[in-house]
């Protein structure tokens, strides 16, 4: 629908309009790219042409322009208008993840726009946590460059399934089906070698290349006439229909976040379905008690004022509270999970890559781990390796900074249920946090059982000898056999 | 699932979480649209409980009349606790906005007032319902924003908030701020009071109500206390307005939206940002952002 059809039909029928929007979709995405790829120009046009940016906005942008644009003559500096805050915009770099929102008839969409430079491995970690999708853009000059492979690599260990190579500013070779062809030979390249290096085995990844130039307009909106021999569609229409890889991990699991009790008829556990579905009357089995018992049923919050509703099934994500046939002793931080279902992995330890995010290196002492709705205590012990962000080497390693990525061996101070990252982002996802500073230290995804360093002694033939002595010779000591 | 259920859950998922890892949380409630849709979610999210936490209403003391009658409607009938905080000293030194301008009122009756009220509360969290789609600087606020003792915020030093785990830690005397409608736009908002039929404050629909033109925007004549003289120019024209705060300083615009889906149409099809209408963010480029580091909301 073009923007003319749009207001009429917003005009003439919002009733209807507002009936076809309540059936959006969301698709969250992430851009990556540097500062000069045009990144921010292309968020602002997306904003723009989907009328985001209203003229308020835009005839502040037009005296911003003037006094921090970086754009030359141009009336409009688009990076201005998302580049939030004072003092980034006088430094001229993007320092945070900012979110940006936009809406067409078919989804609403969030952006996490985050900086590409090498020291910000934080900020993308955090924006691709979040995301379905990853735009990475390429500059058509410049091609496959060190920090598209850092960024490549980043959104697949962030486990994001969709990627959308947009090769930009093809105004300026151009618009050579050639020159992008020869980018995307190069990008295929460094994936094959990419995909060796992520710690992830049954995880695909739909990769499509879209030539583009964000300050012409050229296949953003609509597709560009200048480039009639590329056939796909231009980058909106194409995030509108792209069907959204997901995990086809099924299983049942809900983390409980708060157990609602408001008096002493009604014991509910509340929180959000990480994944698959639940129906009253089915059997679950809760962790880490084992103990198990039936689904009595399933509130729904409808109508809070007028009336409760009950539903006869549920399924990810909803938040929903689950009551249950017997009383039994259930927490925030539990899991419970469907009888019959593919079990959790239930364990004191696992390995995960970790990535650092704060000035303070790791330290040998306890941390806490939160994982779901989960709080436990943990070490750090061991770090297998560091894995280079840029070439993906394998790295030794004795500690960690800000922004290493390593495969570590975390050990906690009890068995916690979990699932591998690659099958269930939120059931095999934590954060560190320090127990000083309370600082979010580390992120992690859970990327393969463990079992905990056991400190258990071995002993020499003398000793096996001189135990074996006293247990014949001095019974009344009761020494125990080693 | 579709957006709206979606973002329902997210925000579901915040506010539980809040209830579950603070001692002491407590509410924003401005009487706007937000706030009602902050508030119907939170009956959601704990039902059949009440919302474990109280609501607080920072009362400037120069809010519409219509604003505190629904107030106090909807506490009464959802049965929910209320505090309410006006700044002593702003009232003993007789803060007037149309004699001391927008700044000194914002400073004195909001932003010392907030401070004031968290202070005598002890909160640990501070549930408020502000979107990231407002304004620049909210866009890179996290959902679980940390304050200092002063509830000072430092946008260089923000927690890295990833998937939604969130990291509730503080110590003693520091606090959050928690906005569960952070990934909620202008027309989330409203399409979703249109679906789930949620109250609203009347001020929002188009009537005919007496307005003077004061800096630049259609102030509505709300009591005596505006000056004689302005009140003398007072004209009756079809307005309505798109955000809520003291009178003095909420611009109305002319409308003959008067019903719910009107409303969502002209919103639609206006080419005007919704804080055009407020007279505290034209102060100065960046002024929200100087404004949340000394702690405004």
């Amino acid at each position: 629908m073009t923007n003319n059809e749009q207001r009429t039909t917003i005009a003439d029928d919002i009733i209807g309009y507002l009936k076809q929007h309540e059936n959006k979709q969301m698709l969250r995405f992430i851009t990556c790219g540097s500062v000069d790829d045009g990144k921010s120009t292309l968020i602002g046009r997306l904003l723009y042409d989907s009328k985001m940016i209203f003229e308020d906005q835009l005839a502040a942008v037009k005296s911003e322009t003037k006094k921090y644009g970086t754009v030359g003559d141009a009336e409009i500096d688009f990076a201005l208008l998302i580049d939030g805050l004072q003092s980034e915009r006088e430094q001229g770099i993007t320092i945070d993840v900012a979110y940006r929102f936009f809406a067409t008839d078919r989804r609403k969409y969030i952006i996490a726009d985050t900086p590409g430079h090498e020291q910000y491995t934080r900020n993308m970690v955090t924006g691709a946590s979040t995301a379905d999708l990853a735009v990475i853009l390429i500059d058509a000059r410049k091609g496959v460059l060190t920090q598209t492979r850092r960024h490549s690599f980043l959104v697949s260990l962030l486990g994001i399934r969709n990627i959308v190579v947009a090769v930009n500013k093809m105004d300026l070779v151009d618009y050579s089906e050639e020159r992008f062809n020869e980018i995307i030979v190069d990008y295929e390249r460094m994936y094959e070698q990419l995909r060796f290096s992520l710690p992830y085995k049954s995880f695909r990844q739909k990769i499509d290349f879209i030539p583009m130039s964000a300050l012409k307009g050229d296949n953003v909106v609509e597709n560009s006439a200048k480039m009639s021999w590329y056939e796909g569609a231009a980058l909106l229409p194409y995030l509108d229909t792209v069907t959204i890889e997901r995990s086809d991990f099924k299983a049942f699991r809900f983390p409980v976040q708060y157990v609602n009790r408001p008096n002493l008829d009604f014991r509910g556990f509340a929180g959000t379905i990480a994944s698959g579905t639940i129906e009253r009357g089915e059997r679950i089995v809760v962790y880490p008690s084992q103990k198990s018992s039936g689904i009595k049923s399933i509130v729904l919050p409808l109508s809070p004022e007028k009336e409760c509703s009950m539903a006869e099934e549920a399924g990810f994500p909803m938040a929903v509270t689950l009551t249950l046939d017997d009383e039994i002793d259930i927490s925030r931080g539990d899991l419970i999970v469907k009888e019959g279902d593919k079990p959790p992995h239930f364990s004191d330890s696992f390995e995960a890559m970790l990535v650092w995010m704060d000035e303070e290196p790791l330290k040998s002492r306890e941390y806490i781990v939160k994982l779901y709705s989960k709080e436990v205590n943990a070490v750090v012990s061991s770090i297998m390796f560091k894995r280079d962000v840029n070439d993906w080497e394998k790295i030794e390693a004795k500690s960690l900074e800000l922004n290493d990525i390593a495969r570590v061996k975390i050990d906690l101070t009890q068995k916690v249920a979990f699932d591998l990252y690659e099958e269930n982002k939120r059931t095999g996802a934590f954060i560190m946090i320090d127990k000083i500073t309370n600082n979010t230290v580390a992120a992690g995804m859970i990327a393969g059982i463990s079992t905990r360093h056991k400190t258990e002694r071995v002993y020499t033939e003398a000793e096996k000898a001189l135990n074996a002595f006293v247990r014949e010779h001095f019974p009344e000591w009761e020494c125990k056999e080693i | 699932m579709t957006h709206l259920k979606q973002l329902e859950a997210e925000s579901i998922y915040i506010l539980r979480e809040v209830a579950a890892t603070f001692s002491n949380p407590v509410m924003m409630y401005s009487i706007g649209k937000d706030s009602s849709v902050m508030l119907h979610l939170a009956m959601k999210a704990f039902y059949p409980a009440k919302p474990p936490f109280p609501l607080l209403h920072v009362d400037t003391l120069w809010k519409f009349k219509e604003m505190i009658e629904f107030r106090d409607r909807r506490v009464k009938e959802l049965g929910v606790d209320l505090v309410v905080h006006s700044n002593p000293e702003g009232i003993e030194m007789g803060i007037n906005p149309f004699v001391h301008g927008s700044k000194v009122h914002t400073d004195i009756m909001k932003t010392q007032a907030l401070k004031q009220a968290l202070n005598a509360g002890g909160y640990d969290a501070v549930i408020g319902g502000a979107r990231r789609d407002e304004e620049k600087s909210r866009a890179k606020e996290r959902i679980f924003s940390f304050r200092d003792k002063n509830h000072r915020w430092d946008p260089k030093n923000q927690r890295p908030e990833l998937w939604s785990l969130f990291n509730t830690k503080i110590h003693k005397g520091e606090s959050v701020r928690v906005f569960p409608l952070s990934n909620w736009t202008e027309l989330d908002i409203w399409q979703y009071i249109y679906l789930e039929d949620i109250p609203i404050v009347p001020l929002y629909f188009a009537k005919e109500r007496p307005v003077v033109e004061y800096e630049g925007a259609k102030i509505m004549v709300d009591d005596e206390r505006m000056p004689e003289e302005l009140r003398k120019k007072a004209k009756m024209e079809k307005v309505r307005f798109r955000t809520l705060g003291c009178y003095p300083l909420s611009g109305a615009i002319e409308s003959n939206a008067s019903t719910l889906p009107e409303v969502i149409s002209e919103m639609l099809l206006s080419r005007n940002s919704e804080r055009e209408g407020r007279l505290i963010d034209k102060d100065q480029e960046g002024s929200m952002e100087k404004k949340k580091i000394e702690g405004y909301f």
